[in-house]
């Protein structure tokens, strides 16, 4: 894809993203605590002692949580760090019961990595991974319960998180939302991430700076916490562009964080550079580092799963067109859907189907795939009907919104309203008779060079035929009568 | 019957399955020396009917032949253990009234081998001390006097002063401590009774405070070195809710108590005779040296040269830690609570912990919070880390050419009250013999070998590799048996007169 420059009033300017996403690891307790990390729960029922900070209470690792961030490093194609250390990062926040986060800073279990993106015309770029680390999450304060007291949910206090840092290779928000897709997709293929944006368990910080292309890097700003793919790219397009009239106004950036604001679109500063914590990072000396054996990572690498890039491109090589491999690959449980359906019946025919009928059937309906009322085994059973000639595709189209509606096998509806498609030549040929002696007049304009009749004599044959007559041999017989 | 206060553990314990008392006789007449030894502040929450119902069940235990290691003795709990629903206060204000939902993996385990609390015991705010006087519930006073001035009230060093000042008015038969810097060995020293700080990682920390994490470790007090290896095998072991704790068997160590040390090599290092020293110090040092050569140990000379750096060293990382450990005391879930007008969270945290905290501890926060601060962590607490290392290493070159260290355990006997807080300085000065061993994770056991003019008991230290209590037991046991120390707290001699 072209760099997407962004015109001002002084010329273009190029936008420079990166981004670090705080994705859950998916497990049922927490980084260094039994408690239960499932959302949702009512606000302080999911807190051990060791998540309230309470005294004298220790951190112990959730093996779990290594074994799913390795996992994650090596879906991002990443350096596994066999050595890593935790540390705490020291701040004072109700939230932050400890008063520091445990987190790693100068050793991530995971180092450089790359994943690739699809953009919407089509065209891939290679996006830079700096760095995935493992740290706990803070709890949850509420400041719209009461109008004088702030609550504190530490639920969520002590959750296993991924932080992953890009390198700042996106220059659009186009670019950043097919960096945050995809890099859900990998994460929920690695079932090491629900991915589910809207509970919190994908959250974004983004990065933004503009400069004159070709000029050194711009003072950043961070936009922190923006929770769906569309805030993403609606903060980036507001961000850079307030950057640029600040700079053309002849004002400077200041290196700040800023909020972004759901409602209006807008961005606005929450501390400065100069606000800004001193964390005091040191190694957890509740904790040892964290050493890894390399047959450890080795084992985890033999059960990772065929990732979204790896599948796209044996879609395409089974026939499938670039855009339907993206669709059915963009998500782990449509690709998998797909494959059901493909399995033994022919990819493109399966691929048309699930892409077009399935899904606008479901759109329709206000349906996710997950509970679409025709399992992928069902649609795979009407593909083979139209495949071994039982039915046509127009009468399959019948049979599937039928389907839809009832839930029953494509074969049993076949069978129970007789639709079975009708090849006996000597059947269809008594039928396509019938019609040309019907229709005496539109032979005779056809044969005086109206070659479009043909279509109408094959529909009338159809017609008469239920549909059920097969198509090739009503186009066969009419050919040789005409 | 006999004075049941006078008895050792393994004396008590005998007793006990002999029927010659019941665990009920042996912890009421603790209780009542308890009540008698007031006026020496070794508790901050007194447990007597605790006691009495552990007690109880301890007779039980004895009558059904079920009884644990430590079944029936009657002990005083650092006040820096958390004991499931008994107030836990670190000595600081901060926690008052704060009662544990959670018992300490230590004092569970002396609980499941029998052992009856009696009390949590005073302790320097938060452990951090040398003289217990910077609690929030009062000093603890030391039952030794001084022959040369008998009105002066004592310290009983720090920060474990009410454990050990309990063991050594025999108003305990044991205590637990924690050593971070010397907290066992040196009041262990000042109240003439023994103490071990064991190897980082051989007990676990579980739900004890944390002061510096990576130097804390629990230990026992008793008056002979055989009822510290009691205390030690029922505290010690390894715990899953603890990553720094270490997996592997604990062994009986009192069975090594009383073996022969001919042939052990026992190292004196150079270092630790540093220029000013006391004479009477350097020269019970020098018994204590003649004393295992006359034992059959052979003494080597060892040099430990980063001794001199320890000190420094300990009061960069052990405030680096403390200030984050202390963090969590914010007021926000548990403890002490200071409310201001206006609502604002960093204004209740400023009232909160001014009012809860005591000086030694705002000033270690504020040390610790400056040598990890951008700008000066690479000066201090990196250089510290380095620093710390070379320490342990030079323990592993002595422990080369011997298998234990002899040292005095603190450069002075007792001070008075008061003394020595004007420049803190020269208070963390009484850590200097004990620090080196706390930077490098080895065990260490302090054990009273004589007095001093003025009548006061007088320290040496003995320090092992990691994981080799068994070894130290077994110097101590022969240095106790050549010591002979039996002089009594003069308080006890008043009463027995």
């Amino acid at each position: 894809m072209a760099h997407a420059l962004l015109k001002g009033e002084t010329g273009d300017w190029e936008m420079v993203i990166g981004l670090e996403v705080h994705a859950q690891i998916l497990t049922k307790s927490k980084l260094f605590s039994g408690a239960s990390a499932a959302f949702g729960a009512a606000p302080n029922t999911q807190v051990s002692p060791i998540d309230a900070g309470f005294p004298g209470m220790l951190p112990v690792i959730n093996e779990l949580c290594i074994e799913k961030a390795v996992r994650t490093g090596l879906g991002l194609n990443a350096k596994i760090n066999l050595y890593s250390v935790f540390e705490r990062k020291n701040y004072f926040y109700a939230d932050l019961p400890q008063g520091y986060q445990i987190s790693q800073y100068q050793h991530p279990i995971v180092g450089e990595g790359e994943i690739e993106i699809d953009l919407p015309d089509g065209t891939t770029k290679i996006i830079g991974i700096e760095r995935l680390h493992v740290e706990q999450d803070a709890g949850k304060s509420l400041h719209d319960q009461h109008p004088s007291k702030s609550y504190v949910d530490l639920n969520r206090s002590g959750n296993p998180l991924m932080e992953i840092v890009s390198k700042p290779h996106m220059n659009s928000a186009e670019e950043a939302a097919a960096y945050v897709t995809k890099l859900r997709a990998i994460v929920r293929y690695l079932d090491t991430c629900d991915g589910n944006m809207d509970e919190g368990s994908m959250r974004c910080d983004v990065n933004v700076s503009v400069r004159k292309p070709g000029d050194a890097l711009g003072t950043r700003c961070e936009i922190k916490n923006v929770n769906s793919v569309r805030f993403v790219q609606q903060a980036i397009e507001y961000e850079a562009r307030r950057q640029i009239e600040v700079i053309e106004g002849g004002g400077t950036i200041k290196q700040e964080t800023r909020l972004f604001d759901t409602k209006n679109g807008t961005t606005r500063a929450m501390r400065s550079k100069e606000d800004a914590h001193d964390y005091r990072y040191f190694p957890d000396p509740d904790l040892l580092p964290l050493k890894l054996e390399q047959s450890f990572v080795d084992d985890i690498r033999k059960t990772l799963p065929e990732l979204p890039d790896a599948k796209k491109k044996r879609f395409i090589a089974l026939g499938l067109s670039n855009y339907d491999a993206s669709v059915l690959t963009a998500e782990k449980d449509r690709a998998a859907f797909y494959e059901k359906v493909a399995n033994n019946n022919d990819a493109k025919l399966a691929a048309n189907w699930v892409t077009t009928e399935l899904a606008g059937a479901l759109n329709k309906a206000g349906k996710e795939l997950h509970d679409s009322p025709v399992s992928a085994e069902q649609l795979g059973g009407l593909l083979k009907l139209i495949s071994d000639n039982t039915i046509s595709g127009k009468i399959a189209k019948d049979v599937f919104a039928d389907m839809f509606e009832s839930g029953k096998d494509a074969a049993a509806i076949v069978a129970e309203k007789g639709l079975k498609q009708v090849t006996d030549t000597g059947a269809i040929e008594k039928i396509v008779d019938e019609v040309l002696a019907e229709n005496p007049d539109k032979i005779a304009e056809y044969k005086s060079g109206k070659d479009k009749l043909f279509g109408f004599f094959v529909g009338q044959v159809l017609k008469k035929s239920g549909g059920k007559a097969n198509p090739a041999i009503v186009n066969d017989l009419l050919k040789k009568k005409l | 019957m006999t004075n049941l206060t006078s008895l050792t553990i393994r004396q008590a314990l005998d007793g006990l399955k002999k029927k010659d008392f019941t665990a009920t006789e042996l912890t009421e007449a603790h209780i009542k020396a308890s009540e008698a030894a007031r006026h020496l502040n070794c508790y901050i929450t007194e447990t007597f009917d605790h006691a009495r119902k552990q007690a109880k069940e301890s007779d039980a235990r004895y009558a059904s032949g079920r009884a644990g290691l430590l079944d029936g003795v009657p002990i005083a709990m650092k006040d820096l253990y958390c004991t499931e629903g008994i107030q836990t206060t670190a000595a600081s204000k901060i926690l008052e009234g704060f009662k544990p939902p959670y018992e300490s993996t230590v004092s569970g385990n002396m609980f499941r081998d029998g052992a009856v609390m009696l009390g949590k015991a005073n302790l320097d705010e938060f452990a951090m001390g040398s003289s217990n006087t910077t609690s929030a519930y009062g000093n603890v006073i030391n039952p030794w006097r001084s022959e040369a001035e008998p009105d002066k009230q004592l310290v009983p060093g720090g920060s474990s002063g009410g454990s050990a000042a309990a063991v050594a008015a025999r108003i305990a038969m044991g205590a637990t401590g924690t050593d971070t810097g010397g907290s066992i060995r040196q009041p262990a020293a000042f109240c003439g009774i023994t103490g071990i700080k064991p190897t980082y990682g051989r007990c676990s920390r579980f739900g004890i405070i944390a002061f510096a994490s990576s130097l804390d470790q629990a230990g026992p007090f008793a008056r002979t070195v055989e009822d510290c290896a009691l205390l030690l095998q029922s505290m010690a072991g390894y715990d899953p809710k603890d990553s720094t704790s270490v997996d592997r068997p604990v062994p009986e160590y009192f069975k090594a108590v009383g073996q022969s040390v001919k042939g052990l090599k026992v190292g004196v290092p150079k270092e630790y005779r540093v220029e000013g020293a006391n004479p009477e110090i350097l020269a019970l040092w020098d018994k204590g040296v003649a004393m295992m050569k006359d034992a059959g140990a052979e003494i080597v000379d060892v040099s430990l040269p980063h001794t001199k750096y320890a000190l420094q060293t300990y009061y960069v990382i052990a405030p680096a830690e403390c200030s984050s450990n202390l963090a969590r005391y914010d007021g926000v879930r548990f403890g002490l609570r200071e409310n201001t007008d206006n609502g604002n969270l960093n204004d209740m945290y400023e009232a909160t912990r001014n009012a809860g905290f005591g000086k030694e501890v705002k000033r270690r926060i504020l040390i610790g919070t400056y040598v990890l601060s951008a700008g000066y962590y690479d000066a201090y607490y990196n250089k510290a880390r380095r620093v710390r290392k070379l320490i342990w290493q030079d323990f592993i070159n002595a422990y080369q050419k011997c298998d234990v260290l002899l040292t005095p355990t603190a450069p002075t006997p007792a001070f008075a009250i008061g003394e020595n807080t004007a420049d803190p300085v020269t208070m963390y000065l009484n850590d200097i013999f004990t620090i080196p061993a706390s930077m490098a994770g080895m065990p260490g056991m302090s054990l009273p070998v004589g007095l001093s003019a003025d009548g006061l008991p007088l320290g040496l230290q003995l320090l092992g590799k990691p994981f080799e209590e068994e070894t130290v037991f077994k110097a101590a046991g022969a240095l106790e048996k050549a010591a002979n120390f039996t002089a009594l707290p003069q308080s006890l001699m008043d009463k027995a007169a």
